[in-house]
């Protein structure tokens, strides 16, 4: 498959990058920009570890082509902490053990970053709905949920 | 020595205290920050892509395998099959009967056959695409009853009519028992075979430096040690060739508790291609390659006295267990140790058949072995408390164990029992005595309530090998700069097994966890461990690591009293900083560690632990397996919402108390005991691994039916802290022993709501709607043949 220039916006610095047409955005982050925190997690669609951000909406990175992404702005889980800090979320995943093996964490906290920034105090039944595309195997989603809470009230 | 200036200061410092504290994960901040790099992250260099061919033939003979085609392929760097192995592998050393690649035979769908390495996957794919072989078809059987009929074609040549072991274990006089009791009540009972469902997918990176013919092997293992073992085996290799490290792992859940077949087969491809393989399954070969729970059928009789005691039990337990044997016969053993050591009973006789079929292997999978048993017994415990009219929570007490140490009929040796106060916290926190059978209704939607009570083992009291080495083995480095490193071979999945043991570092030490650093699962640098399985991790390795602090600290002291000009007694150790009692002589931690080094240079100090014989079982065959130092307890309140329409359970609220001992780390404990309830609803409720003649149907995660968080419930949890006088600080099992009582508490619940016992899982809104249209097709032929014969019954009263 031949390739063309990718322009496009990832974690606030621009890029441009030759990939391939046929190349999904998961494959573009982990193996050409190098950011690995993305997690594939199954075949396509099914599990929801690949969250990112497009334009600041969640989407799957699995089953997006990279070359959509053109001019627009991708964010991923390493974009979040900022100047040596972690995120409101970040921190709360972390105090309140909504990670486990950690490895839906970066996917799971992307989803509920979208939600905090279009609704910054979600109810429980919001905050089920907007991660209801990512599976966890480890908490029971709990401690999840009560991870989201934190960092909407701002006590995290 | 410069550190956090708060927290690791200079100078007089309090003693910080780290057992109890609800502490975040060590490596949580790598997890949440996407830094944590698990297999498939690891910026190890190019590499080749490895692909496996698989059979499409449930059972077969391999007449020939013709790879010339591909081995010509440009790009492609290597092709191997079964018979580029020396031997064949199993995680059990009297039964190991499976090849990496098929050799000879193909005994399930989708068994590795052959496998390639090339320079990307599109040539990978082609290769394999260009290989031809010839397998001649024999009969399969996808059910233990086919497996096990008269003249069928044995899997395994060694084991003819196809059962893997069968078990017969007798204890006391049951027909006695039963005779003595006033109903004894037998059912049958069906459990599902379910699936790890771990998010990561599987993946190994082999490197095989051929000028030093070493090979070094990342991989997603829960067992890196016995990987070790295999991959010596199966290659041909001295075990010091082999280097094994476990990165970040996604999940395992028993997944990865035996050496896997890619493991192997990756190492395989990168020393035949002279260079480093990384091959990736999906999500379809995570399925594949399977060893979760077996489906299990049950045949479950029980007497109870009309006070609810327990006079005997007779169980049958056939599980259908795949191909091979990986686990197998530990998960027959563990169905009938398991079975009724919970409570005092009379006498227990119990029959396993651990049966092959021609489908992916069973294995271990979260509670191994005992889930499925307690899931019936509980079920018709309920049963039966109803039949008698007693309450199903007065049954279990009518039944606990009195005396501690308790020895049980099995010889298990139970030296805490927090299952009283586990039944009072859930009795209590859930309104039990008020609003069981009182819950409102509405329309079509009926709400119960029900319970059931579950334990399990704190590691297995007998290792796999004996070897007569220590059960657990941990290092402590402290060197020049004042930092602890602690060295272990214990695999973190995600448990928090690296907090709970630099916790206890910080703890015997009195230091604070920065302090500590703590380096895992590398052969080449830890000590050796037997893995993360039978929750074994907190009780033995934590044990090494509290002996192993006390060696360091006895070696502090040391140094300060000397440094001091004083004897050893007369320190008062506190951590960051030690002193002379009655005095205001001091030193700081940096004095101490500077003394400490004299002489000696760096210090290394070593704690060991292994299980007291008086916990390693009976004598009897195989009494091994079930035996534990000890044992957790737990029970369950689960109250459930019915769809009378639909047949749908939606779970409202579960109320758990679990016996974990001391509770290291209370906020992980919660964690884990959340993470067990709810995978044990996924099981009662939706997950079950199906097959079309060989084939998994729904391998994949949307279709496999893991609760997501929409159908997830409030786990409110309590912690029962019963000292266990051999754990670490007083610490048992927290990661397992709830799940056992989810399926049977879901199920007696499902009753209280709409009166129907299910006595097969899951639960799905088919089965109970089937259930229901049951009772009402019932109910109407009842009322029918009572309206016809009433008319009758007049007629003969006015003769």
């Amino acid at each position: 498959m031949s390739k063309g220039l990718l322009k496009l916006n990832v974690n606030g610095r621009e890029r441009e990058d030759a990939v391939a047409g046929n190349t999904l955005l998961l494959d573009y982050l982990r193996d050409t920009a190098g950011l690995t925190g993305t997690k594939q997690g199954c075949d396509g669609g099914e599990c929801g570890a690949c969250t990112v951000l497009i334009d600041g909406e969640p989407r799957l990175a699995c089953i997006t082509l990279a070359a959509s992404c053109e001019g627009r702005a991708v964010e991923t889980i390493e974009s979040l902490a900022a100047e040596g800090r972690m995120s409101r979320l970040q921190q709360a995943f972390h105090e309140k053990l909504g990670t486990q093996c950690g490895f839906c964490t970066p996917g799971m906290i992307m989803a509920a970053e979208a939600l905090l920034r279009r609704n910054p105090n979600p109810s429980e039944a919001e905050i089920r709905e907007a991660l209801s595309g990512n599976l966890c195997r480890c908490t029971g989603y709990v401690k999840i949920i009560e991870s989201v809470q934190a960092a909407a009230g701002g006590c995290a | 020595m410069k550190l956090d200036q708060v927290s690791l200061r200079h100078g007089a410092a309090p003693a910080t205290r780290s057992v109890g504290e609800r502490t975040p994960l060590v490596d949580g901040i790598d997890k949440v920050t996407g830094r944590a790099r698990y297999t498939a992250d690891l910026p190890l260099g190019p590499t080749l892509v490895g692909k496996i061919l698989r059979s499409p033939v449930a059972h077969g003979i391999i007449r020939s395998i013709d790879a010339h085609k591909a081995r010509a392929m440009a790009g492609v760097r290597a092709v191997v099959t079964g018979q580029d192995f020396v031997a064949p592998y199993g995680v059990i050393p009297i039964a190991q009967n499976e090849w990496p690649l098929a050799r000879d035979k193909v005994r399930y769908r989708g068994e590795p056959l052959v496998a390639v390495a090339a320079v990307d996957e599109a040539t990978a794919e082609a290769a394999l695409r260009a290989i031809t072989y010839d397998i001649e078809i024999l009969p399969a059987y996808f059910t233990t009853a086919d497996a096990r009929a008269e003249g069928a074609t044995p899997l395994h040549e060694s084991k003819p009519g196809n059962v893997e072991r069968k078990v017969e274990q007798d204890f006391g006089d049951v027909d006695a028992e039963f005779a003595a009791a006033d109903l004894v009540l037998e059912r049958r009972y069906e459990g599902n075979e379910v699936y790890h469902g771990q998010i990561e997918l599987d993946a190994s990176i082999a490197e095989w430096e051929p000028e030093r013919e070493r090979l070094t092997v990342h991989t997603v293992t829960q067992v890196p040690y016995y990987l070790h073992l295999m991959l010596a085996q199966t290659l041909g290799l001295d075990e010091a060739q082999i280097r094994v490290v476990k990165p970040f792992i996604g999940g395992g859940f028993g997944h990865r508790v035996e050496p896997l077949n890619f493991e192997m087969i990756t190492a395989l491809l990168a020393r035949a291609a002279n260079g480093r393989v990384k091959l990736e399954l999906t999500r379809e070969e995570t399925f594949i390659t399977h060893r979760g729970r077996p489906a299990t059928e049950m045949r479950m009789k029980i007497g109870l006295k009309a006070n609810g005691q327990i006079t005997g039990i007779d169980a049958e337990v056939v599980q259908r267990g795949g191909a091979y044997a990986g686990y197998g016969l530990v998960t027959i053993l563990y169905a009938g140790a398991l079975l009724h050591a919970i409570y005092k009973v009379g006498a227990s006789r119990f029959r396993g058949y651990r049966v092959y079929t021609n489908l992916p292997p069973c294995g271990a999978m979260r509670g191994h072995g005992a889930v499925q048993v307690r899931f019936a017994f509980e079920a018709l415990l309920d049963e039966m408390a109803e039949t008698l009219g007693l309450d199903p929570i007065a049954v279990r007490r009518a039944n606990l164990l009195t005396e501690i140490p308790y020895r049980t009929l099995n010889d298990l040796q139970v030296n805490s029992y927090g299952l009283p106060a586990c039944i009072a916290a859930v009795e209590k926190a859930s309104g039990w005595n008020e609003r069981r059978g009182k819950l409102p209704h509405r329309p079509g939607l009926r709400r119960g309530l029900g319970m059931a009570c579950s334990h399990y083992v704190s590691g297995s009291a007998k290792p796999v090998h004996w070897s007569g080495e220590p059960h657990a083995v941990i290092n402590l480095k402290l060197d020049f700069d004042g930092g602890i490193t602690v060295l272990t071979g214990a695999s973190d999945i995600g448990q928090g097994s690296s907090t709970l043991i630099t916790q206890i570092v910080a703890e015997v030490l009195l230091v604070p966890m920065q302090r500590i650093r703590l380096v895992s699962t590398d052969s080449a640098l830890t000590p050796k461990d037997n893995g993360s399985y039978s929750s074994r991790v907190s009780f033995m390795v934590g044990n090494a690591a509290l002996n192993a602090s006390k060696a360091l600290k006895r070696l502090l002291i040391e140094a300060a009293a000397r440094r001091l000009k004083v004897t050893a007694d007369e320190i008062e150790w506190a951590g960051e900083s030690c002193g002379v009692i009655g005095t205001d002589q001091m030193l700081d931690w940096a004095q101490v560690v500077q003394e400490a080094l004299v002489d000696s240079g760096t210090l290394t100090v070593k704690g060991t632990w292994s299980t007291p014989p008086e916990t390693q079982g009976g004598k009897f065959r195989g009494a091994a397996v079930g035996s534990s130092a000890g044992f957790s307890y737990g029970a369950q309140v689960v109250e459930v919402e019915v769809d009378e329409d639909t047949g749908r359970v939606a779970v409202q609220k579960v109320w758990v108390a679990h016996d974990c001992g001391r509770a290291i780390n209370p906020l992980a404990v919660e964690g884990q005991v959340q993470g067990a309830i709810w995978m044990g609803m996924g099981q009662a409720l939706s997950e079950e691994t199906q097959y079309h003649e060989g084939l998994p149907l729904r391998p994949n995660m949307l279709d496999c039916r893991i609760p997501t968080i929409v159908e997830s419930p409030p786990i409110e949890v309590f912690l029962i802290e019963s000292m266990d006088p051999l754990g670490p600080f007083g610490a048992k099992e927290a990661s397992e022993g709830g799940l056992h009582g989810f399926p049977p508490a879901l199920c007696n619940a499902i009753f209280d709501a709409i009166g129907i016992r299910l006595t097969e899982l899951p639960a799905t809104p088919d089965r109970v709607l089937e259930a229901i249209q049951a009772r009402r097709r019932d109910e109407r032929l009842r009322a029918r043949r009572a309206a016809t014969a009433a008319p009758a019954a007049a007629t003969v009263e006015v003769q």
